[in-house]
């Protein structure tokens, strides 16, 4: 027995050891520091040695893999990785994490990456764990002033931190009002122009024509980044690193009350706008809605949506309050992130330029709104044809490009996050939005607190 | 009592050769061997992580912080919530788990034909073989009204839409209920295997003295069974602690319905990813750690899982 207990001390003894030893070497290695950031350069960024001719890696959607092929197919010199990943959506956070652990490690990083987050830029600008931030500004002498300004006016607004550009937006998703002229006309409707008509609107649909909808409450994005953010609701601002919301402003206090309204008179409905009980009970009841211009593929040409045939879907002015300037919302639109560590600083302009204003991707294949202004003229053009939309399209959708309101904030975190957590459970349980607006007001300067930011009150 | 050593049995000079096939030392360097692999792994993946989580609690951008961490963590408006969450979701799937997987293996056990013991054993054990992220990706379907294959019981419980099925107040039992059809075949096989141990001397025993299916389930089978239903408490409450897929997977599926801070891990992955704050993160996972292995302890002395026989 003892010279049991003996020798299961040595060899206890010299697991200890191993596993002090091991210990050590981990956290003396987890403890190194990477290089900091700086700006000493005319770029805007320390770029990292440059190896001539290196392949570059591209992270995408699925969706935006046309893009690559169209590149890799006009340049087929320049050697390019593509990996797919989910393009951060639905708030995954699945970019920041893996850009996070890159910077754990010190290496690793991909080229260029898409993302459909449009405030991915306030974390990406940032140096973390002491290695320079991952996005590279792009409008500090990197890429040409000419081909910058050839944006819409305000596209690049989401991605500006402190008057430097840190990424290219791919698409907008300015919201403009649908509508079914056909329906309108069966009933003798006028189509509304502001926030005011179109709740009348829906007294009278809901009393003529039950079962006709005006627009959706059940997803996040329309409820936040369609309606609050349409109705100029001051609910998501930020100043430099203070964040505000007010959910008792009376723009705010107006759209509570206008939502509330119309889903108690059953013309908005609680079904999210991607649920098939939404098809199901909306095909061809759906008079019409505010919504992103996506909403075309997504919801108007797609058969396994509301599949609406030719020659009766419409888009007009986004709505606005009576005697207010237009100021419209936005949902989503994507953007491309140039890494301050590539080591092929041409290739990646290369691609960045041709990504976001080449014909042979914005035009030809691209599903959304180019941000690019030549290539949006070219691309509406190119929807306007055949004859699938009434009224002056082309001319709406230009115009509502440039009508974002621009008093929305690109915090760290998203606005539909405490809108999903607290409204939408709430109108799903037959709750108003007004009897949770503190709690949702709550819930988002909480976010904002935990993120770093100061919250004004 | 010390085995004397072979040499001093034959009171020659040992030969290396003899020594070598030394029964004793030839099975202890086997089981090294067979352990090795399972040590080194737990150092690389258990230990050392441990150790890196206890430095980056303790200290902020190096420098040693106290408890700082811990204390903001605590203040946190996500953390009590999330506390509170998993600890609903442990007591319902806990006792859940414990009822009912004892109850199947009892009735499974009694079963006179063998073949319907081996095919209910399988049916038991078949949802397991889904990985965590796809069954829950399967169960996505099932709790959505309109499109589930059971939309008319969602309904009659007045579930009319995926926001009200997974709200807030329904997902301990949602999740229970998941863990229990991914998790609980294989813990049926093995209580079942447990009920065979038991000697046949004590069931026959049992029957002689009059003691009914009841009866001997209660005063013989269950007793018998203890360090087993504590072993299954034990790796119930370590993977209940540590509820994370079901949620994030829920709240993506969701858009943020079931919001991305619900468990205490998704908390602390977000302070980690979200907020490059790794130093809170590991005063996350300790005190998680803390806790599991002070309910583990609990399981350990009150089942006996470490009394022999």
């Amino acid at each position: 027995m003892a010279t049991q207990q003996r020798r299961f001390t040595r060899f206890a003894r010299t697991i200890a050891v191993a596993v002090s030893a091991a210990a050590l070497i981990a956290l003396s290695a987890c403890s190194g520091g990477g290089s900091g950031g700086g700006d000493d350069s005319e770029l805007g960024f320390t770029p990292a040695e440059q190896v001539k001719d290196s392949p570059i890696t591209v992270w995408v959607d699925a969706s935006r893999e046309p893009a690559i092929q169209a590149f890799q197919a006009k340049y087929p010199d320049i050697d390019v990785n593509v990996e797919t990943y989910d393009g951060n959506a639905s708030g995954s956070g699945s970019f920041q994490t893996k850009i996070s652990l890159f910077d754990q490690a010190g290496e690793g990083w991909p080229d260029v990456v898409f993302s459909t987050q449009n405030n991915d830029a306030s974390w990406a600008s940032k140096e973390t764990n002491g290695q320079q931030a991952f996005a590279a500004p792009v409008n500090k002498g990197w890429f040409d002033q000419d081909f910058l300004d050839g944006f819409t006016p305000g596209s690049l607004d989401p991605l500006t931190v402190d008057g430097t550009v840190y990424g290219l937006r791919n698409d907008l998703a300015q919201s403009v009002f649908w509508y079914d002229q056909s329906l309108f006309d069966q009933f003798g409707y006028q189509v509304p122009t502001t926030w005011e008509e179109y709740e009348q609107l829906s007294d009278k649909l809901a009393a003529e024509h039950p079962g006709y909808i005006l627009g959706s409450v059940g997803d996040s994005f329309l409820g936040m980044l369609v309606n609050y953010w349409g109705a100029q609701a001051p609910v998501f601002q930020l100043d430099g690193n203070t964040f505000s919301s007010d959910v008792t402003a009376p723009n705010s206090q107006k759209m509570t009350e206008l939502l509330d309204h119309m889903v108690a008179n059953g013309t908005l409905t609680k079904d999210s706008v991607f649920s098939s009980d939404f098809v199901q009970k909306y095909q061809g009841k759906a008079l019409g809605m505010p919504g992103p211009v996506w909403f075309i593929g997504a919801l108007f040409q797609n058969p396994d949506s509301l599949n609406v045939p030719a020659g009766q879907i419409g888009a007009s002015t986004p709505l606005h309050w009576d005697g207010e300037d237009i100021g419209t919302g936005n949902v989503g639109g994507g953007t491309w992130f140039a890494s301050s560590h590539t080591k092929n600083l041409d290739a990646v302009k290369t691609l960045m330029e041709f990504v976001t204003s080449a014909d042979e991707y914005q035009v030809d294949l691209a599903g959304g709104y180019p941000a690019y202004a030549s290539a949006a003229e070219k691309w509406t053009a190119k929807q306007a044809t055949g004859g699938y939309f009434v009224g002056d399209f082309e001319k709406t959708i230009v115009d509502a490009a440039s009508q974002v309101w621009s008093g929305w904030g690109y915090p760290d975190f998203s606005a539909e996050t405490a809108y999903s957590k607290i409204v939408l459970p709430a109108l799903a349980s037959g709750k108003t939005i007004e009897s949770v607006a503190p709690e949702w007001q709550q819930e988002m300067e909480n976010e904002a607190q935990v993120q770093g930011y100061t919250i004004a009150k | 009592m010390e085995a004397p050593a072979v040499g001093q049995l034959n009171g020659r000079r040992q030969e290396p050769r003899t020594r070598r096939k030394n029964p004793n030392r030839a099975q202890a360097r086997m089981g090294y061997t067979f352990s090795a692999g399972y040590g080194i792994l737990l150092i690389l993946f258990g230990l050392l992580p441990t150790l890196y989580a206890i430095f980056l609690a303790f200290t902020h951008e190096g420098a040693f912080a106290g408890l700082d961490n811990f204390v903001r963590v605590f203040n946190d408006y996500r953390f009590w919530p999330a506390v509170q969450h998993v600890a609903v979701y442990l007591v319902i799937w806990l006792t859940f788990q414990t009822i009912f997987v004892v109850l199947l293996a009892l009735i499974v056990h009694a079963f006179g034909a063998r073949w319907l013991s081996v095919s209910t054993r399988f049916v038991y054990y078949i949802p397991g073989a889904l990985a965590g992220a796809s069954s829950v990706m399967l169960w996505l379907f099932i709790l959505d009204p309109s499109v589930s294959p059971v939309s008319g019981i969602l309904r009659a419980l007045g579930l009319d839409s995926f926001v009200e099925t997974v709200s807030i107040e329904n997902l301990p039992v949602i999740f229970t209920i998941i863990a229990f059809w991914t998790g609980a075949g294989g813990w049926i096989v093995i209580m079942y295997g447990a009920l065979n141990n038991i000697s046949q001397e004590v069931m026959e025993a049992a029957r002689v003295d009059g003691a009914g299916t009841v009866k001997t389930a209660w005063h013989i089978q269950l007793p018998l069974m203890r360090k087993w239903i504590s072993y299954m408490g034990i790796m119930t409450l370590a993977a209940g602690t540590q509820l994370f897929v079901e949620p994030r997977i829920l709240s993506q599926a969701s858009k943020g319905v079931v919001p991305g801070d619900y468990s205490l891990n998704q908390l602390a992955y977000l302070y980690a990813f979200k907020q490059n704050d790794f130093n809170g993160s590991a005063a996350i996972s300790l005190i998680l750690l803390v806790v599991a292995l002070g309910l583990a302890a609990f399981f350990v002395f009150r089942g006996g899982l470490f009394e022999r026989e």
